[in-house]
């Protein structure tokens, strides 16, 4: 199912862990769709120092988190910046359809550490992302009734198709 | 170094006998069982050999069995079947709230079709309570389908106390009981249901075959429509090599019954005090009494399934997860969600299914790997950090 990068990626994933004292942190995702990532940054002469991950998540997910660290290591701020959802899973020789959307959030998490350092050095209050709720990545790509398996859309709390309501329960 | 099957449910390894009986079934070249030359005549009486061990297997008469192509037909069968053929008395199917997908899907089709449902919940170890079932019926209830044991957490309902509602109420029940079948005793006559679903592959028979059981006297229209087999309710020649594997099977695990649940408890109750010993921070789901004694499902919290899978298969062990990243549908398992499993702890929930060939020393491998994976994923997490 996975490429060969995205196993050697997930067997021996590069950059784990959690910098104390980051200079910029970004954590996006949450368990209901399945995936969780927080990179921490270290930044020096507008430079991507040192870069670190946690991620709670599948195979892809972790790879994408390792290879995103890889990718982003020693760049400009400038250059970290043209790191996208495409680049990542193209560096790893592609990643399963069902895969891409979901578990290839690692662009997502670096992008938001980058402007936590930028915000943080211009004196802006940090920018909070609200994780909670029945959350849907994009409009194509919904949620899934846990019962029925019919797509349901963002906010609703009853399955149109099954009629049972959804609760949402999170652990964080 | 062999890999250590501890993904029973998905399949079985077939027993040597059964191989056996199908491979010599093949090298005969029978006719068509509906043939009435004796090419054909040869093959209908290999089926009915097999229909008979196929019914001793769950105490029924060898005319109330059908057999279909898996338990996933057998369940579209018995729930459309019947509320095709009551479908002038009333359109109201009870069911419960965990359900298999082969159950979910064909109530939710029926649903398309102006059928009503009334989903009865479970409490904290998947139990539905016979006296909610009770409280869902209405005057045009046609069908109550509830699952004999659940095949993510093991929890076996009880049957016996809503067959005997439903016989009060003179609504037919069905009881999907796929996951029962060949690994603790069933009888049909002592549960009072009216109609039952199995599959082979969940004794040791092939996949691609199942049987529906079908009490005399239940209504129940055609899923195929066809020719006149299986006594015209199932149209659509026979998977004959299927079915007579399935016969051999039935008659070998009748015949293992006993030592098999006893070879399967002492497996479950080492792994269940081993995983306990071993790794901090696990549920274990479902009922701890009226349970299967080939499943535990545990969820680890803090880490994910499928990378726990990925890392297993690694080192050659074969398990299941209910993670909604593997299952590439983006959804949480609807059982654990039912049980009140948050969605980070559903989605590190792993199925551990044995059956009679699984060793200690299988278990004691298994358990060392976990411990290292388990430890290294949460070395990873964000959820385990912040804990």
């Amino acid at each position: 199912m996975y490429s060969k990068t995205v196993m050697d990626h997930f067997k021996n994933p590069r950059n784990v862990g959690e910098i104390q004292g980051a200079d910029g942190v970004g954590e996006v995702g949450n368990p209901i769709c399945g995936d969780m990532m927080k990179i921490t940054i270290k930044v020096a002469n507008e430079r991507i120092k040192d870069i670190k991950f946690l991620t709670f998540g599948c195979g892809a997910a972790i790879a994408v988190s390792s290879m995103v660290t890889e990718m982003a290591k020693g760049k400009t701020l400038d250059e970290a910046k043209q790191i996208s959802k495409e680049s990542v899973a193209k560096a790893l020789d592609d990643l399963p359809k069902n895969k891409l959307h979901c578990s290839n959030l690692g662009a997502d998490a670096l992008q938001m550490a980058i402007k936590d350092y930028e915000n943080r050095k211009s004196g802006k209050v940090k920018e909070q992302d609200t994780t909670e709720g029945y959350h849907c990545y994009t409009e194509e790509e919904s949620c899934k009734c846990p019962y029925c398996d019919s797509e349901m859309h963002t906010g609703e709390k009853t399955c149109a198709m099954c009629g049972r309501k959804i609760e949402i329960k999170l652990s964080m | 170094m062999n890999t250590i099957n501890l993904d029973y449910i998905s399949s079985n390894p077939l027993l040597p006998e059964v191989k056996n009986a199908m491979i010599e079934a093949i090298k005969k070249d029978y006719g068509n069982p509906s043939s009435a030359h004796r090419l054909g005549e040869e093959a209908a009486e290999e089926i009915e050999k097999a229909r008979e061990k196929v019914a001793k297997l769950i105490t029924a008469s060898p005319d109330e069995i059908i057999f279909t192509s898996c338990g996933t037909e057998s369940n579209n069968h018995a729930i459309k079947g019947v509320a095709f053929a009551k479908k002038d008395k009333g359109k109201h199917i009870v069911t419960s709230d965990t359900e298999h997908n082969s159950v979910l899907k064909p109530i939710r089709t029926l649903r398309t079709l102006g059928y009503d449902t009334t989903s009865v919940s479970v409490d904290q170890f998947g139990r539905v309570k016979p006296d909610d079932v009770l409280k869902a019926i209405r005057d045009d209830t046609v069908l109550i389908t509830i699952m004999h044991a659940n095949n993510e957490i093991g929890t076996i309902q009880p049957i016996k106390e809503i067959a005997q509602i439903a016989r009060e109420k003179k609504i037919t029940f069905h009881c999907d009981a796929v996951t029962s079948v060949g690994v603790v005793p069933i009888d049909v006559h002592d549960l009072g249901i009216d109609l039952l679903s199995f599959a082979a592959n969940q004794f040791n028979g092939p996949s691609g075959v199942g049987g529906l059981y079908v009490r005399k006297g239940t209504s129940l229209w055609p899923l195929l429509d066809g020719g006149g087999q299986e006594n015209k309710r199932r149209g659509g020649t026979e998977n004959l090599i299927g079915i007579i594997g399935m016969g051999v099977a039935s008659e070998i695990t009748l015949k293992e019954m006993e030592s098999r649940i006893n070879h399967l408890k002492r497996i479950k109750e080492r792994l269940t005090n081993g995983l306990r010993e071993n790794i901090d921070d696990i549920i274990f789901n479902g009922y701890p009494e009226y349970s299967l004694p080939n499943l535990i499902s545990l969820s680890i919290k803090y880490i994910e399934g499928e990378s726990i899978v990925l890392m297993l298969d690694e080192e050659n062990i074969a398990v299941a997860t209910k993670s909604a990243c593997a299952s590439g549908s983006l959804r949480a398992s609807h059982v654990l969600i039912a049980i009140g499993r948050d969605y980070a702890d559903a989605q590190g929930t792993l199925v551990i299914t044995y059956g009679r060939d699984t060793t200690e020393n299988d278990i004691g491998r298994f358990l060392e790997v976990l411990k290292k994976t388990v430890d290294t994923l949460r070395k990873m997490s964000p959820l385990y950090q912040k804990k």
